[in-house]
């Protein structure tokens, strides 16, 4: 049969039609269809690593966030069937001043926290007094975040103002983020560390157990301050640490799902044998992964090894493969690739480790390594022992750096053990995360300041030109100046070789068709207090 | 009846040849020998013998089949499985050697001194040994290397050698001391205390010597163990890291996602842990039957 331009035409009308109508169709018994939820029933779910402690204040791990979610809750959250919207959590109602300067929360009232403590105004002043200044001993990850407020006011205990003392454009969502749980003032008064070992929120669910290397444990909180919520009458997150035996489990039925993510054979593994029991969304990932050196360790306090060694990496061609075998995909600089603010490929190539000709590339890494007396550079790789994606991104680390005639020894660690050995700088070169859970660069761009400042930043540099990029960016108001300055800012960081994301992650995360009211997002951050989840079974 | 004429010469006898008589006697553990030496010569000369640099990623090269090119195929990185098997032998002979020397040697000298001292002394070290003999080898193994922080010398885990070596320790010590105890009881023994030698002179002199025989066999038997417990540890994720070419390894990882698309991930691994393990035992097992002059009746 002969193809003609018409025949071509009207076949792939033909077919839009009818993938249109199909989609309609589906879409429409979808919604018709949709069950009503049922009550009761325990959901388990897999936890891929085991979390250091309970502090989300303190953590910037997903470890820590999906054991401890479900039992606190947040001043706002995001929306996320209209992702990014934002929605109240223990706020019922909130105002902004249009100068950007003040906002005012009125809470929810009758809020209980786990001991039967009454929720006020107070337990949100403590717990952003210390998210923004803590006290000796304590950690708060994202302090830099909360640098503009200036006071927090409490008139009554159903309302808390936030005074800024600097317009900060995305205040609002760093009141969403899911890291900042309200915990009880009293709790705090009797010692600022106690969430680290104790939980004791306001959310959905109240804390049953923690059995180390096996699982964590709620139980419905009868007193939860949303009525009707949330649908199950407990959970259970199973430690599956390693990924053969989570993707075990999911097939087995033990667990109904994975919430960080799997890789691409892992998804193909799991539709292959479970057929239509399996439900797999996709979406790119507010994550990616680093390449830090320490500067406080030589020979990486000398800005020619930095460079060199992050020249001799092939993202490219790296992303090609790596993205068939692991969750790593999309290259991109400090801002997720896709996102509004992120630095077009033309413009990328430019910057120093992201050249696409890795052949000259790596001739000029040589050289600089020459220069620098560090000909036969040998250093420990510091690595997170989770199979996905930290070990393909070791074992491609290592081969990129021996072709510059670097030897490496690749060392991997449990989650505890491999944050603690980083946050006391005692690595060398680690591949380390930057977990966002959502694209202002007011968060994303955190990470990299002056580590005086930002707890997070793993390469324990000190820049001031970075801090002040980041200032003035957060005063801009104009989108294509801020823009600008985020450039400068990544133009600096990579020059200065601090650290590098190396790829960003793809999020495949499976799940059984009879789990319902879970919602995907770009962040595994997100959605997981799980007072909206129940089962279909 | 035929009487020997003496005017005739002699009948020439060859001299004794140990390794003739060894590959007479024991077939299979002459043939189990040629394995070893092929898999120590491999694990020596690997940058000789394997075609392609084991941790070199090709990603163009990804997950092929068995060809020409790739004689056992490549991994889900595109490096070449027959060069990480060579290399890999390197892996399993040195921790697998090195573990089963530390264990079968502290074994023995725990043994003789347990067998040789008695009294006290022995029920103690017999309780001990007690203890450690309660837990099989690779769960002792497991708990070693969990509890220890890893720490490596010369790109040698140590952390993994003492993790195999503490449980074969007192399997040798129980063995050696009951050779020990019919050695002890000797007159030999009783002139030298008689002669006021030191106990170390006595043990290490006068003693080790006379139960060197069940002592190699054991050593060669458990590096057999000792090989399988490397790829075991390495399998779970608590032996050699990744891309260190290790056998256990090669098994564990993304070779459990991908053994469906290719089998030949898993199977060349396999076979030349199961060759290793079968040439180690075999060969034990034909020196047991070739030195025990019991075997011999």
């Amino acid at each position: 049969m002969k193809i003609t331009r018409r025949t071509a035409l009207q076949g792939t009308a033909g077919a839009l039609a009818l993938g249109l109508g199909g989609f309609n169709f589906d879409f429409t018994r979808a919604t018709a269809q949709a069950p009503a939820v049922k009550r009761g029933g325990n959901l388990n779910f897999a936890i891929s690593a085991e979390a250091p402690h309970y502090d989300p204040h303190a953590s910037d791990t997903y470890a820590t966030l999906h054991l401890a979610a479900p039992f606190y809750s947040t001043l706002l959250r995001f929306n996320l069937s209209k992702f990014p919207a934002l929605e109240g959590d223990l706020a019922q109602s909130w105002t902004v001043t249009p100068d950007l300067m003040s906002y005012t929360f009125k809470l929810h009232p009758n809020v209980k926290f786990a001991d039967g403590t009454a929720f006020t105004s107070a337990d949100v002043k403590a717990t952003y007094d210390r998210l923004r200044d803590p006290p000796q001993g304590v950690v708060s990850t994202r302090k830099a975040t909360f640098g503009d407020i200036g006071s927090i006011e409490t008139p009554d205990p159903l309302t808390v103002i936030f005074k800024m003392k600097a317009v900060n454009a995305a205040m609002l969502e760093h009141f969403a983020s899911p890291w900042n749980v309200i915990y009880a003032a009293k709790d705090l008064a009797e010692n600022p560390a106690l969430p680290r070992t104790k939980i004791n929120g306001t959310g959905p669910f109240v804390f049953v157990e923690h059995v180390k290397g096996s699982h964590v444990a709620g139980k419905k909180n009868e007193t939860y301050f949303k009525k009707g919520f949330p649908y199950l009458d407990g959970f259970k997150g199973i430690f599956t640490l390693q990924a053969a035996a989570m993707l075990n489990a999911v097939q087995g039925g033990q667990v109904l799902g994975e919430f960080r993510g799997i890789s691409p054979a892992e998804r193909d593994r799991l539709v292959q044998t479970m057929g239509d029991k399996i439900r797999i969304e996709e979406s790119s990932w507010t994550l990616n992964l680093l390449v830090c050196f320490n500067v406080d360790k030589k020979p990486f306090d000398d800005v020619r090894v930095r460079k060199a060694l992050l020249m001799a990496i092939d993202r490219w061609g790296g992303s090609q493969g790596l993205s068939k075998i692991s969750t790593l995909r999309s290259v991109g600089g400090v801002v997720r690739p896709g996102s509004p603010y992120a630095t077009p490929e033309a413009e990328l190539v430019k910057l120093p480790g992201f050249a696409k000709d890795i052949k000259k590339s790596r001739e000029e890494a040589r050289k600089l390594l020459k220069e620098a007396g560090h000909e036969n550079l040998s250093f420990v790789l510091w690595n997170r022992n989770l199979a996905m994606p930290y070990t393909p991104a070791g074992i491609f680390l290592v081969d990129q750096w021996r072709q510059i005639g670097v030897t490496v020894e690749h060392k991997q660690s449990d989650t505890g053990a491999y944050l603690a050995t980083m946050n006391a700088g005692n690595h060398d070169v680690a591949i380390d995360f930057s977990n966002l859970f959502m694209d202002d660069t007011s968060l994303g761009l955190a990470k990299y300041l002056s580590v005086t400042r930002s707890p997070e930043n793993r390469s324990r540099s000190k820049d001031e030109a970075l801090d002040k990029l980041y200032d003035d960016h957060m005063r801009e108001r104009d989108p294509e100046k801020r823009k600008a300055i985020v450039r400068a800012f990544e133009k600096r960081l990579f020059e200065q070789a601090y650290q590098q994301p190396l790829l960003w992650w793809h999020r495949i995360v499976p799940t059984h068709k009879t789990l319902m009211g879970w919602g995907m997002s770009p962040s595994h951050n997100l959605g997981q207090q799980l007072e909206g989840v129940w089962i279909n079974a | 009846m035929t009487i020997a004429d003496p005017s005739l010469p002699a009948a020439k006898t060859r001299p004794p040849n140990v390794y003739v008589d060894f590959c007479r006697q024991q077939p299979l553990g002459a043939v189990s020998f040629v394995i070893i030496f092929l898999m120590m010569f491999a694990g020596i000369f690997s940058p000789l013998v394997a075609p392609y640099d084991p941790l070199t990623i090709d990603f163009a090269s990804l997950l092929a089949p068995p060809s020409a090119d790739h004689w056992c195929g490549t991994d889900a990185y595109g490096r070449d499985i027959c060069s990480r098997l060579i290399y890999g032998s390197r892996t399993a002979l040195v921790i697998g050697f090195t573990s089963s020397f530390v264990g079968s040697t502290l074994g023995a000298i725990l043994g003789i001194a347990s067998a040789y001292f008695g009294g006290r002394i022995d029920d103690w070290i017999q309780r001990f040994v007690d203890i450690l003999l309660a837990f099989p080898l690779i769960v002792l193994a497991l708990v070693v290397v969990a509890a220890f922080r890893k720490f490596s010398v010369g790109g040698v885990d140590v952390n993994l050698i003492v993790a195999i070596a503490i449980p074969i320790l007192p399997r040798v010590a129980r063995v050696v001391r009951s050779a020990a105890l019919s050695v002890r009881v000797m007159p030999y023994v009783d002139a030298a205390r008689a002669a006021g030698y030191s106990h170390t002179r006595i043990i290490f002199r006068h003693m080790a010597p006379n139960v060197v025989a069940p002592y190699l066999i054991m050593l060669t038997a458990f590096i057999a163990q000792a090989i399988l417990a490397e790829a075991s540890l390495s399998f779970l994720g608590l032996g050699v890291t990744e891309p260190t070419a290790a056998w256990g390894l090669m098994l564990s990882g993304n070779a459990a996602d991908f053994y469906r698309q290719a089998p030949w991930m898993i199977l060349f691994p396999g076979i030349a842990i199961s060759l290793a393990v079968f040439a180690f035992n075999l060969f034990g097992d034909s020196l047991r039957d070739f030195l025990d002059p019991r075997f011999k009746l």
